[in-house]
């Protein structure tokens, strides 16, 4: 009786003010707008990817067993063995770089929805350091990236775009939902086997990028953004 | 008895100024307008409980420029974390009282 005839007197019961307070701590510092969606598209435009980089690579492996010495004919194209492995790098690079575009992109549209749901900015201080500290180790895994495929170590690909994947999530889960931290761990696991595994970087890149992607997207949503009755 | 609201701290009544605070502990350095947008309150008001908050030894303030535009940005000082945890620690109290 005497503790609520106190509450009658402050307008704020201590409760709903912890709440509040713990609201402020995150909105200031987290960006918390980040949607299980964004993961699941992302997933799903990293396996639609492998799928297709794969049916590239074995249109190159049947025209390299093929017997025809000069060029060989597969899925509508024809291919010189002189300029296949020319052809097949670039395609390659062609897929990864639509695949990478198309999940970006769509992973920021349900983000951007839901940030707008929320009723907060896409560009908030928040969002400028999980951007900074996200593109950094990934920017500098580009590199190392870059620099692999000049000296032809191709099966080191995969792994190390795993490994930065990886760091960089796991260091972004400082400053976005912290959940992302285990995105990341799953992330370097496969991308430290598949060091020792090459050959399976494809099946690796899918499993970390593609399925790893929609799990975890699931779960936030299932977590976060799940409506009662839905 | 013991007053159970004997360790609230009265400066914190002010769900702006308990705001400010909650912003500031967690995050280094915080500019007025950073705190304006997210507490959603008008330059005058804010800057009141600003200067509360400053007299009391709570925050620090530094200002700057950015070009010829002043650009004050606020950090928590230690006795203004002490006030802070002490205060979240007699609402948890009176919580736990409820019980």
């Amino acid at each position: 009786m005497f503790y609520k005839v106190l509450f009658m007197d402050s307008q704020h019961p201590p409760l709903e003010t912890l709440q509040d307070i713990k609201r402020m701590m995150e909105r200031s510092s987290r960006f918390i707008s980040l949607s299980g969606w964004s993961g699941i598209s992302a997933g799903v435009c990293a396996l639609v990817g492998a799928v297709v980089a794969q049916l590239r690579i074995n249109s190159y492996l049947v025209g390299l067993r093929s017997d025809y010495t000069s060029e060989t004919y597969y899925r509508g194209e024809t291919y010189t063995l002189s300029g296949n492995g020319y052809d097949l790098y670039r395609d390659l690079l062609l897929i990864a770089g639509i695949t990478f575009l198309a999940a970006f992109i769509s992973s920021f549209l349900f983000t951007r929805a839901r940030s707008r749901r929320n009723g907060t900015s896409m560009w908030d201080r928040t969002v400028q350091r999980l951007a900074w500290n996200t593109v950094l180790p990934m920017m500098v895994g580009g590199f190392v990236i870059l620099r692999l495929l000049e000296s032809g170590f191709y099966g080191m690909v995969a792994p190390v775009c795993l490994i930065f994947y990886g760091l960089a999530l796991v260091n972004a889960s400082k400053y976005t939902l912290g959940e992302i931290r285990y995105l990341g761990y799953g992330q370097l696991i496969l991308g430290i086997i598949n060091l020792w595994t090459g050959g399976w970087g494809l099946y690796f890149w899918a499993a970390g990028f593609g399925i790893l992607h929609i799990v975890y997207g699931a779960i936030m949503w299932w977590k976060y953004e799940r409506q009662p009755g839905q | 008895m013991k007053n159970p609201i004997e360790n609230l701290n009265k400066i914190f009544d002010s769900r702006i100024r308990m705001g400010v605070m909650s912003i500031l502990v967690v995050n280094e350095e915080v500019s007025f307008n950073d705190l304006k947008q997210m507490l959603d309150v008008t330059d005058g008001n804010l800057a009141s409980h600003m200067v509360n908050l400053e007299e009391n030894g709570y925050i620090k303030v530094h200002k700057g420029f950015i070009g010829r535009k002043t650009n004050t940005t606020y950090s928590i000082t230690r006795a203004g974390e002490k006030a802070f945890k002490d205060h979240i620690e007699a609402l948890e109290n009176m919580i736990k009282g409820m019980k």
